[in-house]
């Protein structure tokens, strides 16, 4: 987190009491300043009035439904959101994350892995300025001559594997569902071929993974996308 | 009396639609009510008298009681006892032009007082009525919880009429059966002196109906008198000295034959059984002894008038207690020894025989002395019949077994004019001598093939024909020399013998065949029971061979639990209109016969045979046989034996059904009692875990803070793990379970999968081999990695510390599909468990770490909803081995560009 003079704002929105207590003590002993909202309506008053840096947004809220606060929300915003869901609702997660959530966590989830994935959440809205050359691991993206190097070889991607790479880069840390990755590179008319996709995923691993079977960066997400990470 | 007139139409016959609106009540039977019978010796002595003075003080008592019929017969001090009583109106019947009232049995049901007067129990009721006779009224009384007092006279009794017919030379017109005294709580005798009667007698105090007076005057003699009132004495004497026997049983809780005896009667249709039926019953009474009636059916059918004397017989010795059997024979001693020695009886009864002497010696002696001759241990009682008027002599009767047909006849006269041409140009040859034995070659040769009719005619016919054509001199019938006279006499007799026998052969071959198709017939029913699988089969079967047997139409009637009244099963043939379904309920709610061939409402289309198992009816068999056809005694035995059969598979298919739902039962409160156990203890340890981890870790130091945190995070796993297991065990019953079928790649859920367990499996050498180059296939994702860490966490679990877990993935192209395999080094599981282990609720033996044994229930649920299949084998050097199987299709073509 950068040393920022002023603290970051994260707003919750979460029916459960004990929940927002337990995110506001996780949350306020990383220095992070915390608003609670307790449904959806309240929610989306806070946001516009307060306009936090990040939101958590529980799924299941009493009055409006999270999905709906998200679609709300993302109509003239495009503050980090980080959905909280159960296991089970697969479903949910990717209609939210489709509807443009950045992330999502499955309670029961640990304080840690939460502050992380504010963390990246927050880092990768801050204005960090399009990076012309991304570099992971032995690999190195050059996006103004598409170039990718690997421990200083050339390797050939093809158009497909390149355009995958390119928007899971651009998105690090963030997930991206299969919809969203296949009607990008394939275009929209092919949301339901995932084969497309897994088989591509599964060369341009080979390309650029040390072991393929076990990537390190480009990673599953099981039933809902891919994720680039390197953290 | 309004009611009367709706019941009986204005014909004097029953209107069936109002006496089925009687049958029909509805409400249920309570407990039989008492009976109390004024008894005495004869008319005159006070019997009703002393019932109104009873009734009297059971009135002054507060209780509800109506006069369902008392016969004052003008006598005022008897009348003075009516003022007070409710009286039940009776109705009025015309009898061909005479109008006579009878007890309104049904108004009074529908009064139901407590407590009924009704007088002279003996009583015969008008035809028409619902009970041909008084006491049956009182039997339904009794039945629907009323109490009943009565009045009865010794000479009614069934048992007694005929000493009282000897004592006094009346015939006695009305009688009870004994088995009526059966549901007497209590006899009151009343006894005057024969003086003391013959007193109020003089004074024209008693009531003699329309008797003679001489008659009466020879009733009422002193010396009948005392005969009649010993009589009466000794029948209440032996009531009461039974009622000690009874009480002794009782409270000796058991019942002990006096003598072990068992009493046989030969019944036929002379009014003479009905006598040995009376004497076999006092007997057995006397002896404390069973008995048994036989009658025995001979090859000659019996005459409509015969056969109505023979079931009455049977029917009153029913009535008296007896066990009633029918059988076929020709010899009637072999059928008495034979029926003896089935039902273990000790002593039989026949009827001293008035055939002459000379033809008992000619058909092989008399019954009785074949009786004595075989009947080996058995004692022989022979009692003397009394000669009634109105009998014939039965002892040779000439009417042909069965009708031959004129076929026969016609057949005979050919064959006989044919012959007698052959033998014409013979007679040259051979001799008028031998033409005569080639005709009694040729009856005898005709007796095998034609009845007794038309063999005695050929006898006869061919006698006289022998005579007039060949016996010189010709073409007369004068027979000249006395050998000639000697031979034709021989051989008219020797012709007719041989035509009786044959015919009585034939007719025993078909005696022997009836018994042989009845016999057959059971066989058929119980086997057609015992192959049945379920009810519906084993009506169809059982109704169809009634059908076929009785060429009659049948139906099955079944009481339900669920609802009230019988149910015709579908199976049946014949439907009972509203009216027969009334009979039916009638059959069922009396348990007794009913219908066409019984007592009750025989003008009815049906017969109707009540399904009786434990003293409650299930349920009615129905049979319907045209109206110009009749059901036999015999076949309707059968029908009997045929409902006996069905109670019994009924009640046996109830009480599988009842047990197979207690069984059902049982195991559901089984599970959810596991279920319980298992999640209350489940979720015990673990929030008792957390509770004492949170209180310590405030005092803590930091090394034990850090211990607890451990705690307090494997405490938090396995609650995640019940609360997830719970969850999803619901999802898959409640069928909300809906996989996403969707590309998979093997290693990136075998990523997955080990990922979210490695914590779990720290303690456990770990091996994943899948191939690099494995195709995709079609899962759900989610599902698929959760089916694949719960197996390696139940690996990790239940196998011991540092033994290897190994994961393998495959496809078996051939068979289409993919394979994930988990294997240990455990302890394996025992053949026996392998199928059970996927039950819910089926835990490992030596499940030490606890789990609500749902684990392996939800991986196989989970792999079913993807169309797959799991196993568990045996890892070759140890350990146990779960494979997981999906569908496996190659996937379209990809572009490569």
């Amino acid at each position: 987190m950068s040393e920022s003079a002023r603290p970051l704002d994260v707003l919750i929105i979460d029916d459960e009491v004990q929940i927002r207590r337990l995110l506001r003590l996780t949350l306020e002993s990383a220095g992070y300043r915390v608003r609670e909202a307790e449904n959806g309506t309240l929610g989306l008053n806070e946001a516009a009035v307060r306009r936090p840096d990040a939101v958590i947004l529980d799924l299941s809220l009493p009055d409006l439904g999270g999905l709906e606060v998200l679609r709300r929300l993302r109509e003239w915003s495009q503050i980090p959101v980080l959905i909280l869901s159960v296991r089970g609702a697969e479903t949910d997660k990717i209609a939210a994350l489709d509807a443009g959530a950045d992330d999502y966590l499955t309670k029961p989830f640990g304080g840690g892995e939460l502050l992380a994935r504010v963390r990246v959440m927050l880092r990768r809205a801050q204005p960090s300025g399009e990076a012309s050359i991304v570099r992971f691991g032995d690999v190195e993206v050059d996006f103004t001559q598409r170039i990718v190097t690997r421990a200083g070889a050339d390797i050939h991607l093809t158009v497909k594997e390149y355009a995958l790479l390119r928007l899971l880069l651009q998105h690090r840390g963030k997930v991206i569902t299969h919809r969203q990755l296949l009607r990008d590179v394939w275009g929209p008319g092919h949301e339901e071929d995932t084969h497309y996709l897994r088989v591509h995923m599964v060369s341009l691993r080979k390309k650029i993974e040390s072991t393929p079977e076990q990537p390190k960066f480009l990673r599953t997400e099981s039933g809902v996308g891919y994720r680039f990470t390197d953290a | 009396m309004s009611d009367a007139g709706r019941i009986v139409a204005s014909s004097g016959r029953p209107d069936p639609d109002a006496l089925l609106a009687s049958l029909k009540r509805d409400e249920r039977r309570a407990i039989r009510g008492r009976l109390k019978v004024f008894f005495g010796m004869c008319p005159g002595v006070g019997k009703t008298y002393a019932m109104l003075r009873a009734a009297q003080l059971e009135g002054r008592g507060g209780i509800d009681l109506v006069v369902g019929v008392v016969e004052t017969h003008g006598r005022q001090e008897t009348e003075a006892l009516l003022t007070g009583l409710s009286v039940i109106p009776r109705r009025e019947v015309e009898l061909s032009g005479i109008r006579v009232t009878e007890m309104d049995l049904e108004a009074i049901l529908q009064r139901r007082p407590r407590l009924v007067l009704v007088d002279e129990l003996a009583h015969t009721n008008a035809p028409g009525s619902r009970h041909p006779k008084r006491y049956q009224d009182v039997v339904e009384l009794l039945d629907w919880g009323i109490d009943v007092f009565t009045t009865l006279n010794v000479q009614h009794l069934e048992s007694r009429a005929d000493a009282v017919r000897q004592i006094t030379g009346a015939p006695v017109h009305e009688t009870v059966p004994d088995s009526v005294f059966e549901l007497v709580d209590q006899i009151e005798l009343i006894d005057v002196t024969p003086e003391a009667l013959r007193g109020r007698l003089a004074e024209g105090k008693v009531y003699l109906g329309d008797r003679a007076a001489v008659a009466a005057e020879h009733f009422f003699r002193d010396t009948n008198l005392t005969a009649l009132r010993e009589l009466a004495l000794r029948f209440v004497a032996e009531r009461v000295d039974k009622r000690l026997r009874e009480l002794r049983a009782t409270t000796l809780l058991k019942t002990v034959w006096r003598s072990g005896e068992r009493l046989l009667v030969a019944v036929g249709p002379s009014p003479s059984s009905t006598q040995l039926v009376r004497w076999t019953r006092r007997m057995a009474a006397a002896q404390g002894a069973s008995w048994v009636a036989v009658s025995v059916e001979a090859s000659r059918p019996l005459e409509p008038d015969a056969l109505r004397r023979l079931e009455k017989n049977l029917a009153l010795a029913r009535e008296l207690g007896a066990e009633v059997v029918v059988t076929h024979d020709d010899v009637v001693a072999n059928a008495l020894v034979r029926v003896a020695l089935q039902n273990n009886a000790t002593q039989i009864v026949v009827g001293k025989s008035r055939s002459p002497r000379w033809f008992d010696a000619l058909r092989g002696g008399s019954l009785i002395d074949r009786l004595l001759r075989i009947s080996g241990p058995i004692d022989i009682y022979v009692v003397p019949a009394e000669r009634t008027e109105g009998t014939s002599s039965t002892w040779f009767d000439w009417r042909p077994v069965a009708p031959s047909p004129a076929r026969e006849y016609a057949e005979v006269l050919g064959v006989l004019a044919a012959l007698t041409a052959a033998f014409w140009f013979l007679t040259p040859a051979t001799g008028y001598l031998a033409v005569g034995m080639l005709y009694l070659l040729a009856v005898i040769v005709l007796s095998l093939r034609v009845g007794r009719g038309p063999v005695i005619l050929a006898g006869a016919f061919s006698a006289v024909i022998w005579d007039f054509l060949f016996i010189p001199p010709l073409f007369t019938f004068y027979i000249a020399k006395l050998e000639d006279g000697v031979l034709f006499i021989t051989y008219f007799v020797v012709s007719l013998i041989a035509g009786h026998l044959t015919a009585r052969v034939r007719a025993q071959q078909r005696n022997e065949r009836m018994r042989e198709d009845r016999a057959t017939a059971l066989f058929h029913l119980t086997q057609a029971l015992s192959a049945a699988g379920t009810l519906d089969d084993a009506v169809f079967g059982a109704l169809r061979q009634a059908d076929a047997l009785f060429a009659a139409q049948s139906a099955l009637l079944l009481g339900s639990e669920s609802q009230p009244g019988l149910t015709p099963h579908f199976a049946g043939s014949f439907t009972l209109s509203q009216k027969e379904q009334g009979v039916a309920d009638w059959a069922w709610r009396n348990r007794k016969n009913a219908g066409r061939f019984s007592d009750t409402l025989p003008g009815s289309e049906g017969f109707y045979v009540p399904l009786v198992r434990e003293g409650a009816a299930i349920g009615v068999l129905a049979v319907r046989v045209p109206p110009e056809a009749v059901l036999t005694l015999a076949q309707r035995d059968l029908v009997e034996s045929f409902a006996a059969q069905l109670a019994l598979f009924v009640e046996r298919e109830s009480l599988r059904a009842a047990g197979e739902r207690e069984k059902l039962l049982a195991e559901s409160e089984k599970l959810h009692r596991a279920l319980l156990d298992g999640v209350s203890h489940e979720l015990k340890t673990p929030l008792a875990v957390l509770a004492t981890a949170a209180d310590s870790i405030a005092t803590a130091d930091e090394p034990t803070r850090l211990a607890l945190v451990g705690e307090i995070r494997t405490a938090t796993r396995r609650l995640i793990r019940l609360v997830t297991n719970l969850l999803d065990q619901t999802r898959l019953e409640s069928g909300a379970l809906r996989p996403r079928l969707d590309w998979c790649d093997a290693h990136d859920l075998v990523n997955s999968a080990v990922e979210g367990v490695r914590d779990s499996l720290a303690g456990h050498p770990f091996e994943v081999a899948v191939p690099a180059e494995l195709p995709l296939f079609r899962a759900d994702a989610a599902l698929m990695e959760q089916v694949i860490a719960n197996l390696l966490l139940n690996a990790a679990l239940h196998t011991p510390e540092a033994t290897p877990i190994f994961l393998t993935a495959g496809v078996d192209g051939a068979r289409a599909r993919v394979f994930f395999t988990v294997a240990d080094r455990g302890p394996g599981f025992p053949m026996a468990m392998r199928e059970r282990l996927f039950q819910k609720f089926q835990r490992g033996d030596a499940a030490h770490a606890g789990g609500l044994g749902l684990g392996l229930s939800i991986i196989r649920g989970f792999v079913e909803a993807q169309g797959g299949d799991i196993v568990v084998g045996e890892n070759p050097g140890g350990g146990a081995v779960f494979t997981v199987y999906l569908p496996y299709a190659p996937h379209g073509r990809v572009p490569t560009e």
